[in-house]
């Protein structure tokens, strides 16, 4: 309980907020769009190429989308001084940086479910795949986790737009290079257990038991000071 | 006293309760803290009893900020041992921290939230029982209740200010920090702030505060302390006077 309701409060404090102000999700979405419209007209994506191009430009979109929304919410908890607001309270650091992953990973799946029909439409590929839900699932969460956790120390930072991605990118990578070899299989026609399916679904769900293991704890030290 | 007094004055609002007494309000021992290699406090001491109010004065950079940033387990000291109400700071933090209220010149304050949104909000990270009430109490105490649903952003700074006390206070905590809490205050809340500072302590509730004004320090305050060199010096009750000062009081 201890833990639970501080995290609860976080989550209806930040989609309140967003709610209100309705700046993350908008400003990420309209970077997702205009991905989707510069990758269509530069690639010119044909029928045969589509599982090759297409996982790729869709897994740009949702991850500098993903990454501005991170870094936006975290520049928005500071402006306001929130965050040492949050770090007074008598609440566990875990809470607070579980609940403000959960929040992430929210922000993440909304952006990511108003692209994918858009990006299905415009690259020609069927967006009714379980596991494609799957992959996205997986891979937001690893993203969201991650994410959070840079985030927080970018955020610190003086040049913050440029230290997340520089810090975020090189660590996700695996995650990203999973989600887009699974994507490429369910766009080339194959489901569960095809191609690299076997292989890559397991990698990320340990990914991101990784992440969600070891990001909490160095949040905990980096809150300290 | 227009709207930010309690108590007193006809209003409902009940009366601080008292505090639970463990140990001293704070006990600090040769603490330490350095930025790069300027020490800003250097083995200071301090022991607070409850009830009391400590005033600190001191110049710019003195460390009067980092004082209170250290005591409400915002920044980590660099030596020395911190309990507030007999927990260690350091390896029993939640219980400390569940202890302390913080007035600072951040309000902690989210703009697109109403006044009562952002109490609430904070009364479920602190587990704040009858929060409903509690929070319309605290709305009562600092004279916004008309106010409630209107969002922080459209508030002016004094409101701002008052709203930043009342979720200091929501929690009844044991210590009260405030650092400068008078600036932005106009001349009627401060009045109700120092009446409201008063009923703390003589709830047995003990408040450290830091101030540039001496008048305002001495009057509210206890004790009085200047810090210097990074640490307290002439800590003593706030009517006494400096030796060979001619009558003026510590701290002028």
């Amino acid at each position: 309980m201890r833990f639970w309701r501080p995290m609860a409060a976080l989550v209806w404090k930040d989609l309140l907020l967003e709610l209100r102000s309705r700046d993350i999700v908008v400003s990420a979405l309209v970077f997702g769009l205009l991905v989707a419209v510069v990758f269509n007209f530069a690639l010119n994506v044909s029928p045969g190429r589509v599982a090759e191009l297409a996982p790729g430009i869709l897994w740009v979109a949702f991850a500098f989308a993903g990454t501005l929304a991170m870094s936006r919410a975290f520049v928005r908890e500071r402006e306001q001084g929130g965050l040492e607001g949050l770090l007074l309270a008598p609440v566990s650091r875990d809470a607070i940086f579980l609940g403000k992953v959960l929040v992430s990973f929210i922000f993440m799946l909304i952006i990511e479910a108003a692209l994918l029909p858009v990006f299905a439409v415009l690259l020609n590929f069927s967006a009714f795949s379980l596991t494609l839900a799957l992959t996205i699932l997986l891979a937001t969460l690893g993203f969201a986790t991650l994410g959070t956790l840079f985030s927080a120390i970018a955020v610190q930072t003086r040049s913050r737009e440029i230290m997340l991605p520089a810090l975020f990118f090189p660590v996700i990578l695996p995650v990203l290079i999973g989600a887009v070899e699974v994507s490429g299989t369910v766009m080339g026609g194959g489901g569960l257990g095809d191609g690299g399916t076997a292989r890559w679904l397991p990698l990320m769900a340990v990914f991101d038991a990784v992440f969600l293991v070891i990001c909490p704890w160095i949040f905990s030290i980096i809150a300290e000071e | 006293m227009a709207d930010f007094s309690y108590g007193g004055s006809g209003s409902q609002v009940p009366a601080v309760p008292a505090a639970p007494a463990y140990g001293n309000a704070v006990e600090v021992q040769g603490l330490e803290k350095g930025f790069g290699a300027a020490p800003v406090l250097w083995d200071l001491d301090l022991t607070l009893g409850w009830g009391e109010f400590l005033t600190i004065f001191g110049a710019n950079g003195a460390g009067k900020t980092t004082l209170l940033r250290i005591l409400s387990g915002q920044t980590r000291p660099d030596g020395g041992a911190v309990r507030i109400a007999g927990f260690d700071l350091r390896r029993q933090s939640e219980a400390a921290r569940r202890r302390v209220g913080v007035v600072s010149h951040n309000g902690f304050l989210y703009d697109d939230l109403t006044c009562r949104e952002n109490l609430s909000f904070y009364g479920r990270l602190y587990a704040v029982a009858n929060l409903k009430e509690r929070v319309a109490e605290a709305l009562e105490r600092v004279g916004l209740s008309r106010r409630a649903d209107r969002r922080v952003r459209s508030l002016s700074h004094g409101m701002q200010k008052r709203l930043s006390i009342a979720r200091a206070i929501l929690h009844q905590p044991s210590l009260l920090l405030l650092d400068e809490p008078e600036s932005g205050l106009d001349r009627d809340s401060v009045s109700a702030l120092a009446a409201l500072l008063q009923e703390w302590t003589a709830a047995g509730r003990s408040v450290v505060m830091t101030t540039h004004n001496v008048d305002l320090g001495l009057a509210w305050g206890h004790r009085a302390a200047t810090l210097s060199g990074g640490k307290l010096d002439f800590d003593r009750a706030a009517d006494c006077p400096l030796p060979g000062s001619g009558g003026a009081a510590v701290g002028s």
